[in-house]
């Protein structure tokens, strides 16, 4: 089909413009500099583009602070979902504001999680892209996968870039464990699915045909043996892409196996878990394990219609004339005795944090409740 | 000798008996609430049967017992040729010949099947409440299959819709975005809530035209036009998804 005209997006005449304007600056003396900066930027407001010129300023600065004590602070980026450049450039430039946010972080955090889903069809140039990117991260990157990377090669290439997806650290008192939560039972050889179409349909959240994420056997065993090293006392901080636990089945919010994987985990005395993959503010407790969510880059997914945790806060429902709602990075605070509070940097909100005393019972540190929640 | 007798207009009574009744097995036997075979098959392929005015001399004589006999399906294209044995098992075999043929040749017919694999579609009201009442399309009381024809092609639309939904290409996209990547089974859509005030639109806003902003912004395409067959299935999918949501036009 030809298309006869195209209306551009305000995003689109706003990127355009913008590009006019960098083109011309060579070739201008000041005043006419001055001039045509001045003009630029009416002509962004006039297309209803809003400007963010602080990012990241967190709320409890001295609490964050506090940390200089024997704990320490990482940050994460999530769920970019590249596709390559070409291709669309919003996501891109999500991605790079994400790493811009960290790099100006105060303090420094120790390490970067990239929390998967960093790229959107798994394709090897989405993940190159990606790798080049977080580069620039100033701060060591810890690799975690997600489903986007994975479906279509099965993984190959993301190994050949950021190497074995599950593994383990220790830093500053803490073990850290990273899984990958995201494997699906085989859906695709029955039905004679090419590597694009499995992909394809892993990609979609609502697709149906696609199975559920589990652990799987083989990591609960390597977890086992991993964790058979550590004493009880030691805190543990799990990051899996999927949430380890049951919230919507429907959209793979969700891990089949969670319950046997929080068994694992049940002799230790304080767990954290780390996700991606849900896009949005999500807390949750059971029994000794803490859970977080991460933000994405890239778009909000709405609360499911059900089985939302009884302890998340949510965030407000993403304003969808403002492309950036919804969305951010953020940070994790663990204090000396590996309890962790974690900052959701909401990008053009306000920051919210959902601290371990909220978790363990204490109301008065509850995080603000939203004003327009979905429905 | 063959002696070619049919026109789509003169199928034996018994040959189009079948074919419906198997038509209406393929219903039962797809199992995801009101079946889109039956709408399909009967609008791409299926003989209308006794409504069609057929001129008295057009219509031929029945074929005798043993008489071979071509039979052309209302495609006017797709035939098969069988002995006349005037049971209702030689009809069957008859319907099962062109069904196979027209299917061979239509590899696209099942795309409701592949889409509700994939996307679940709420089914719209099954009206079985006023089966046997009331005047129906065929001027008597309402029966099943008045019932079932609105059932199964409303749903129609809104599968169609579905597949536009989930599809970036479909809906123009050139940054390889479509709506459920914010909207997963089209939640967060709202469609009881309009029409609306809209101060980023500036005018009240119906459905559609939240429609197109999104499709023009976040996914970057070309608005569609309000009439088209696109926007009209996107509407009926997102409003399929709030079924049994009450109206609260004007709700933020």
């Amino acid at each position: 089909m030809t298309r006869r005209w195209f209306h551009k997006s305000v995003e689109t005449k706003y990127y355009e413009e913008r590009d006019a304007v960098f083109n011309a600056l060579p070739r201008l003396d000041r005043r006419s500099f001055m001039h045509v900066s001045a003009a630029a930027a009416a002509a962004a407001a006039a297309n209803g583009v809003s400007f963010n010129f602080h990012s990241f300023t967190p709320v409890s600065v001295a609490k964050a602070q506090d940390t200089g004590a024997g704990g320490f602070t990482f940050a994460y980026i999530s769920d970019s979902h590249l596709y390559e450049r070409t291709v669309n450039d919003r996501f891109v430039r999500s991605l790079m504001r994400a790493v811009d946010d960290i790099n100006r972080l105060d303090p420094k955090p120790d390490f970067v999680l990239y929390g998967g889903d960093l790229a959107q069809l798994g394709a090897p140039a989405e993940l190159e892209l990606g790798s080049q990117i977080l580069k620039a991260v100033q701060a060591p990157v810890r690799m975690m996968v997600g489903e986007h990377d994975w479906y279509l090669d099965m993984g190959e290439k993301w190994r050949d870039l950021f190497g074995a997806p599950t593994y383990s650290f220790d830093h500053k008192g803490v073990h850290f464990v990273v899984l990958n939560s995201v494997i699906e039972k085989d859906f695709w050889t029955e039905r004679n699915m090419t590597p694009e179409q499995r992909m394809q349909t892993v990609a979609g959240l609502d697709n149906g045909v696609q199975s559920r994420f589990e652990v799987g056997a083989e990591q609960r065993q390597w977890l086992a043996d991993d964790l058979a090293k550590i004493s009880a006392a030691t805190p543990v901080i799990v990051f899996s892409h999927s949430p380890l636990y049951k919230y919507y089945k429907p959209w793979n919010f969700w891990t089949d196996d969670a319950d046997e994987v929080q068994a694992i985990l049940a002799r230790f005395n304080q767990v954290t878990v780390i996700h991606g993959h849900t896009h949005q503010m999500l807390t949750n407790r059971i029994g000794n394990i803490d859970f977080h969510g991460m933000l994405s880059t890239a778009w909000p997914w709405p609360y499911a219609p059900e089985g939302l945790p009884s302890l998340t806060v949510q965030m407000s429902r993403p304003n969808p004339f403002d492309m950036h709602d919804g969305l951010g990075d953020g940070r994790v605070m663990v204090d000396p005795a590996g309890l962790v509070d974690k900052l959701y940097n909401l990008w053009n909100r306000n920051p919210v944090e959902v601290t371990a005393s909220y978790l363990r019972g204490d109301k008065s540190a509850a995080p603000a409740k939203p004003n327009l929640v979905s429905y | 000798m063959i002696r070619t007798k049919m026109t789509r207009l003169a199928l034996p009574a018994a040959l189009a008996a079948a074919m419906i009744a198997s038509c209406g097995r393929q219903a039962a036997e797809t199992a995801t609430a009101p079946a889109e075979t039956p709408a399909e098959t009967a609008s791409a392929e299926a003989p209308p049967p006794a409504s069609t005015p057929v001129e008295a001399n057009m219509t031929p004589a029945p074929p005798a017992e043993g008489e071979l006999v071509e039979v052309l399906l209302c495609d006017n294209e797709t035939k098969t040729t069988a002995v006349a044995d005037g049971t209702r098992e030689g009809g069957q075999a008859i319907a099962d010949e062109l069904m196979t043929q027209w299917k061979r040749k239509n590899p696209d017919a099942g795309w409701i099947d592949a889409e509700l694999a994939m996307h679940q579609v709420k089914p719209p009201a099954d009206n079985k409440d006023v089966v046997g009442k009331g005047q129906g399309s065929t001027y008597s009381r309402i029966t099943e299959m008045d019932a079932a024809l609105w059932a199964q092609e409303t749903y129609k639309l809104a599968v169609e819709g579905s597949t536009i939904f989930h599809s970036g290409d479909k809906l123009g996209s050139t940054i390889a975005v479509s709506c459920d990547m914010c909207h997963p089974d089209a939640s967060n859509t709202h469609p009881e809530t309009y029409p609306k005030f809209q101060e980023q639109l500036g005018q009240v806003a119906m459905l559609r035209d939240m429609i197109n902003w999104c499709i023009e912004h976040p996914v970057r395409g070309e608005r569609l036009d309000p009439d088209s067959a696109e926007m009209r299935a996107l509407e009926a999918y997102i409003i399929a998804q709030r079924q049994g949501t009450p109206l609260q036009y004007g709700k933020r």
